[in-house]
């Protein structure tokens, strides 16, 4: 198996407090890790770092053998990183298929295409694309609809399929089910398994252990900005030191 | 935001075509069908279509496009003195200038977005128009305004014509460039312009352009550069501002500072959002009622109301006279900022996104309506 991700020493300092110390970890090519711990523990400062919005003290970060670090964040999706939000990101103006339209574009086009007189919707294979993944996330009913319309589930689903239809190599979900009702949840939990069984190398931040024992075949504990854990979904359970640090609050 | 399709694109084209060239017949109803008038319909549709390309589809508030304006004039009067009176060379000059300045312009500005942007071309708006005032005078000829000299060099028509007496006049291969034939050249290229920026809306260039105004996070993180997005369609828009300031020194061939003064970009901006930000036909209209408002309503005069209202009493007469008054004339601003308020308040899509509501509302009503009918046969 190839490693998708690497990240090795990174460390991050915001003022007096340590964000990142000293983190490694490795994402193989198919699996899905999850990252938790609890609030203020450096999850999202850790994606954070792995898409190049923040640059980390020290330490590297390499994707498929190349550095991420100081790359602009189209350059890292050009690479094959996909990214969903912790609030859905889409276009809320724009209707479904164009949302689903402009990703593909990017894939096919680069960064910068300068096709001002050719028209959109003789764009037949980057239409039918969408559409199909429309189709596959259940929207394909609303197309026509604007996207800002929808509800934060079927957001959430629409983002995920903007990013999808890139065909990413890697996809980094930040707490892909915060603020969502029971119901939600479990649809889009259905959803993020149908896409680990197509062999989607996946990095998911969680607050939700439902999700994260669902979905993930490894599991790395953060703590103050320490990696405490890490293994499989079973071995991080039975953890007297996660019990301790996260998964105690729960149980009592 | 639909896009048409291409038959549908050759029918709106053509209904277009048509509206733009019998303008000199169904405006006359309106007291609007006078060429000096008709020029400058066709001249600020293609400043205002083109201003919408940045601010309608980017979202990117200009407020200093009358800079593209006033180098446009200047670089098509200094071809008119330096090589040949024909307008086309200077129609290329032009463009080709004011692309030059908004790259530049575009370059820094576009470093920053929201009212940082607007503030930044606002400052390069002033700064080049205080420049054309006093220390490019060589260039501008400060105050009076850049004009055509019996002793310019017009290096290319001296090869060909014996200089006549008086000055010479703008021409198209002959054909002079004032009044009717000067309108429909404007009007032809209005159309052509038109027909460039309904491309570009439809194009996935132009889709790109909606998306970044619509959430420029979710477009870096899907993998487009958004800053060659963003200039290119600052330098679009310049050069057609540049079209419109070549075309102004076609039909009139002087170049002023004034043109680029904050006010002139101000009026543009109003034009846009009169319409319709972002449709392809509220610019045009914006354009339109502005420049008919300016020319029609800030001719009347005491004198012309009391000769309109002379079929009341005397009394009455007065009263009227001076209610309205003060809205004609040299106030007719406050006619425009009135009507200006009443759209921005009542219909926030401008004329033309007022319409598509009422439009869409009566479909729905149809629509209804039919279902019911549907319901009870």
């Amino acid at each position: 198996m190839t490693t998708v991700l690497n990240v090795s020493g990174v460390n991050k300092r915001f003022g007096g407090l340590q964000a990142l110390d000293n983190v490694n970890l490795k994402v193989e090519e198919g699996q899905t890790l999850a990252i938790i711990g609890p609030n203020g523990a450096g999850k999202s400062t850790l994606l954070n770092v792995c898409i190049g919005r923040l640059t980390p003290d020290s330490g590297s970060v390499e994707f498929h053998g190349e550095t991420l670090i100081g790359k602009q964040p189209y350059e890292i999706n050009q690479a094959g990183v996909a990214r969903v939000f912790q609030t859905p990101e889409i276009f809320p103006e724009l209707n479904l298929l164009e949302n689903v339209m402009i990703p593909a574009l990017s894939k096919r086009n680069g960064a910068f295409h300068f096709n001002i007189i050719s028209r959109i919707r003789e764009e037949k294979q980057i239409e039918s694309d969408a559409i199909n993944y429309l189709t596959e996330f259940g929207l394909q009913d609303q197309s026509d609809n604007e996207a800002g319309t929808l509800s934060r589930g079927d957001k959430r689903r629409l983002e995920l399929a903007m990013c999808l239809v890139q065909k990413p190599k890697l996809l980094l979900l930040d707490e892909p089910t915060a603020g969502m009702s029971r119901h939600d949840t479990n649809t889009t939990i259905e959803l993020l398994k149908k896409i680990k069984e197509s062999g989607m190398t996946k990095v998911i931040i969680e607050h939700d252990m439902q999700v994260v024992f669902s979905l993930a075949d490894k599991i790395v504990v953060l703590a103050q900005g320490a990696i405490i854990a890490g293994g499989t979904p079973d071995e991080i359970r039975n953890d007297p030191k996660v019990q301790e640090a996260y998964l105690g609050e729960e149980q009592v | 935001m639909d896009t048409i399709s291409r038959k549908g694109e050759l029918r709106m084209m053509a209904l277009f075509a048509v509206i733009v060239l019998l303008m000199p017949i169904w405006l006359i109803p309106f007291g609007a069908a006078y060429p000096d008038l008709l020029q400058k319909f066709a001249i600020f549709g293609i400043f205002a279509v083109g201003f919408n390309i940045l601010f309608g589809l980017t979202g990117y508030l200009s407020f200093g496009h009358a800079v593209f304006l006033g180098v446009g004039s200047y670089a098509a009067v200094w071809s008119f003195k330096l090589f040949t009176m024909n307008v086309i060379p200077a129609v290329i000059f032009g463009v080709l200038f004011s692309g030059i300045f908004a790259a530049v312009i575009g370059f820094v500005s576009l470093r920053r977005s929201g009212i940082y942007f607007s503030i930044l071309t606002l400052a390069f708006a002033q700064m080049s128009y205080n420049l054309a005032y006093s220390v490019l005078t060589p260039i501008t000829n400060g105050e009076t305004g850049l004009q055509l000299r019996l002793h310019d060099l017009r290096m290319i028509d001296g090869l060909f014509i014996e200089a006549g007496e008086g000055l010479p006049l703008t021409n198209l291969f002959g054909i002079k460039m004032s009044g009717y034939p000067g309108f429909y050249f404007c009007a032809v290229l209005l159309i052509l312009a038109f027909y460039l920026a309904l491309r570009i809306t439809n194009s996935p260039f132009g889709m790109a352009l909606k998306a970044i105004k619509s959430n420029q996070l979710r477009m870096g993180y899907t993998g487009f550069n958004t800053r060659p997005y963003l200039m290119s369609a600052f330098m679009i828009s310049g050069m057609y501002a540049g079209l419109a300031g070549a075309l102004l020194a076609v039909t009139d061939p002087l170049a002023g500072a004034e043109r680029m003064q904050w006010t002139a970009s101000g009026e543009v901006v109003l034009m846009t959002i009169l319409g319709g930000v972002g449709t392809l036909f509220g610019p045009l209209l914006g354009a339109g009622l502005i420049k008919y408002f300016e020319n029609i309503f800030s001719s009347y005069n005491d004198a012309l109301l009391q000769e309109t209202f002379s079929f009341l009493p005397d009394m009455l007469n007065n009263l009227v006279v001076g209610i309205i008054s003060p809205f004609v004339g040299d106030g007719w601003h406050l006619t425009l900022g009135g009507l200006f308020m009443v759209i921005i308040i009542f219909l926030p899509g401008g004329i033309v996104g007022g319409i598509t509501m009422l439009w869409r509302r009566y479909i729905k009503k149809r629509g209804a309506s039919a279902e019911l009918e549907g319901e009870t046969s």
